[in-house]
């Protein structure tokens, strides 16, 4: 029988309301007990003083570019990337090459994912076929094959009516929509947030109104039917606003914000770095404080990457000409903690939730828990330790970060998936 | 005082004391152009690379003869896509360009921020001859020099600057420069074709910017009178009815330049488009230094020239 004794950890696991410093005994790949001064003669014993045990981290929003862009990133270096972020479960975006919209394709990401054998990938189905938002693709098949929700991220879908009818029938199945908030014809051409910066910078704006007048159509779709609707990587303060009348009004809408958006304003596209450039863009100073007001109060379900790997040779372009995009995985905690809880005083069971219980909730995972008989995905980190951001030490194939070269304050000490080791610290 | 920079990229990062050693580097360059023979050897040995992604005969000719007249060799490369459309980064260009050797490159490019990012890869200066809708600061450096020129002074003035200020670097490094030296700044043109927060793109946001709703009120006492181009090629986008309707609305005409100042001047930095922002009347008539800012603007890019990359040990 293989045993693991995890001794004298703060553990922290939202989803039970457990904070205190305790054991964890795993057992064959499962939460076996949680409780003081445990003991196991042949376990393995892991000493956790000082550090935080929390359930493996879950990431609604990542795109691992296999099939079609291997040289970007892999499902294999894309796990590799998430356990070392502490991620014991990463959701896969449809918009590779071709876009996953079919069963055989959403099988071969999940038996490529277990070839690695590293974090569970959830693949998410496009809504329509190609995500050219005009035909629904194959829901039910898609979710047969392990699909866990559906979405069209990167090109939002514009028809009003083919996004009802995709709710609607996403509901029967028990799907959740998972938006990419924006009106392309309000922001067409834009590059970064349209304001004082843009102005400046001679670039083409992004509006607030084009993320928030497609989140308002996706929450009155909502209404109309039924659907679970999930509004990715929230940019404004507006947006919050919308999803906090929703969600107050009861209607099913969760969402989620990403590091790059709570961390970084739009003061940081001055000097052309195009590791800036991601959609939706950069926001103002009040849009970022406003995000981490509603990761501190509880509206925000999820702290998400979007983990968009793209060449260096593809950033290295005139700004208007690059991709949008930065990758997430490796630098997530430590910018969630040192944004959040160090510097910005938001509970540390509270930036856990959002990266454990949170998502979980909002795509009906299991994970995200410590509860006796779950799954052992268990991430240990170290809310003190002080590093340094070396994109070149990544285990993603890609580098392109606006993090790099930060000093963060917290780091991901090691990672276990049902059990197994799957990363520790160097 | 000594310019130290390595590049001259914008007027935003400039101080007023690098913009006046500028502006006056260039009173004295000035002199050289009105001579029989109008060459100097201050520059002799070095290589000049002209390298522009956008059409442009009027800048480039003036960087070509500047460099010329400082005896200066200089290079004229045209592209007419930008990198990514070649297949190429811009490290690649970045390489491509340093192995060349030159001393300095002059670069107009249609993305923002282009001559920053090479400045960033390649040892040569990099001066900015335009990017995008970003800055042109060469462009209202010669501006501020023409205006000081005539008015003596360029603290205290009224400036109005009208058209197309969404798309136009001219605009916002002469928006820069001309409230850096104490100038106020009104601008105006249809609501659409005004960027958002204009106003707040200054430092100094008091009363030193003001966008105006109507261009009577941007030009009434003004003390110079700056015309914009209109951008044929983007009348698509629909950012304003018609030509016809922003001749009448946003025109320069004898009868709207009444209202300014009475010595008020008239600048454009060209080409013009007769008859839509300016009538001929007043783009030929005597208060019109458009060929004037033309004839400086060689003396202000070969102050520049000569302070980048001339004025060692002096």
């Amino acid at each position: 029988m293989n045993k693991l004794l995890i001794k004298g950890g703060r553990v922290i696991d939202p989803s039970q309301h457990i904070d205190k410093v305790t054991d964890l005994l795993i057992e064959d790949g499962r939460v076996k007990a949680i409780g003081n001064d445990l003991a196991a003669d042949d376990a393995e014993v892991f000493d956790a003083g000082g550090l935080v045990v929390a359930p493996g981290f879950i990431d609604l929003h990542v795109h691992l570019r296999e099939p079609g862009q291997e040289y970007k990133e892999t499902i294999a270096t894309g796990a590799a990337a998430a356990v070392a972020g502490g991620f014991t479960a990463i959701c896969a975006m449809p918009n590779t090459r071709p876009v996953n919209d079919n069963a055989s394709l959403t099988r071969y990401m999940v038996s490529k994912a277990q070839e690695a054998g590293l974090a569970r990938v959830y693949p998410i189905g496009a809504i329509t076929r190609g995500s050219e938002g005009t035909e629904l693709a194959e829901m039910a098949d898609l979710k047969a094959a392990g699909a866990i929700a559906v979405s069209d991220d990167g090109r939002p879908v514009m028809n009003s009516q083919v996004m009802r009818h995709a709710m609607e029938y996403a509901r029967d199945h028990g799907l959740v929509v998972v938006d990419h908030c924006q009106d392309t014809q309000l922001s067409a051409g834009g590059v970064m947030n349209e304001g004082r910066i843009s102005t400046l910078l001679g670039l083409k704006g992004i509006s607030r109104a084009a993320e928030e007048s497609h989140i308002a159509r996706d929450i009155m779709l909502c209404e109309l039917t039924g659907a679970r609707v999930h509004i990715a990587h929230l940019s404004t303060a507006g947006a919050i606003e919308l999803v906090r009348r929703a969600k107050a009004r009861g209607l099913p809408v969760t969402c989620e914000i990403t590091p790059h958006h709570f961390a970084l304003t739009d003061a940081a596209v001055v000097g052309f770095d195009t590791n800036t450039k991601m959609n939706p863009p950069l926001r103002t100073e009040e849009d970022r404080m406003a995000l981490i007001e509603a990761a501190r109060d509880g509206l925000v379900d999820a702290i998400a990457t979007d983990h968009a790997p793209h060449h260096e040779d593809e950033k290295m372009l005139e700004y208007d000409q690059a991709p949008f995009g930065v990758i997430g995985l490796e630098t997530a905690l430590g910018v969630a903690l040192t944004v959040l809880h160090h510097t910005n005083g938001v509970a540390l069971p509270r930036v856990v939730e959002m990266l454990t219980a949170g998502p979980a909730r909002a795509f009906d995972l299991a994970g995200g828990t410590l509860a006796v008989g779950a799954a052992a995905d268990v991430t240990i980190f170290d809310p003190e330790r002080e590093w340094t951001v070396e994109p070149q030490q990544f285990k993603s194939k890609s580098h392109n970060t606006p993090f790099g070269g930060w000093r963060l304050r917290g780091q991901v000490v090691t990672t276990f998936v049902a059990g197994s080791e799957v990363f520790r610290v160097q | 005082m000594a310019f130290n920079r390595k590049d001259l990229l914008g007027i935003r990062e400039l101080s007023v004391e690098e913009i006046t050693t500028i502006l006056d580097t260039a009173t004295s360059f000035k002199e050289i152009n009105e001579r029989p023979i109008k060459k100097v050897p201050t520059l002799r040995g070095k290589t000049v690379i002209n390298f522009f992604f956008e059409s442009s005969t009027r800048t480039r000719t003036s960087f070509e003869i500047a460099a010329k007249r400082l005896s200066a060799d200089s290079i004229n490369i045209s592209a007419s896509t930008s990198s990514v459309t070649k297949g190429e980064t811009l490290a690649d260009t970045a390489r491509n360009l340093q192995a060349m050797a030159p001393d300095a490159i002059v670069i107009r490019h249609p993305s923002p921020g282009v001559p920053y990012q090479l400045a960033r890869l390649i040892d040569a200066s990099i001066i900015n001859g335009g990017d995008g809708a970003h800055e042109h600061p060469t462009q209202a450096l010669l501006d501020a020099f023409t205006i000081r020129e005539q008015k003596g002074r360029i603290s205290g003035l009224r400036v109005a600057i009208i058209g197309d200020i969404r798309h136009s670097r001219v605009a916002r490094s002469n928006t820069h420069l001309l409230t850096k030296l104490g100038a106020q700044v009104r601008i105006a043109g249809p609501r659409p074709l005004i960027p958002p927060d204009y106003e707040s793109i200054v430092e100094d946001s008091s009363d030193a910017l003001l966008v105006c709703n109507r261009i009577e009120a941007a030009i009434e006492g003004a003390d110079v009178v700056m015309m914009l181009r209109i951008q044929r090629e983007r009348m698509s986008e629909a950012f304003f009815p018609s030509l016809k309707e922003y001749s009448i609305q946003y025109g320069l005409t004898l009868k709207r330049l009444e209202l300014a100042a009475k010595d008020a001047i008239v600048m454009h930095p060209g080409p013009m488009n007769r008859g839509v922002e300016i009538s001929s009347d007043v783009a030929d008539g005597n208060r019109s230094l458009i060929l004037e800012q033309v004839h400086n603007g060689v003396a202000v890019r070969m102050a520049i020239l000569f302070l980048l990359i001339g004025a060692e040990g002096e």
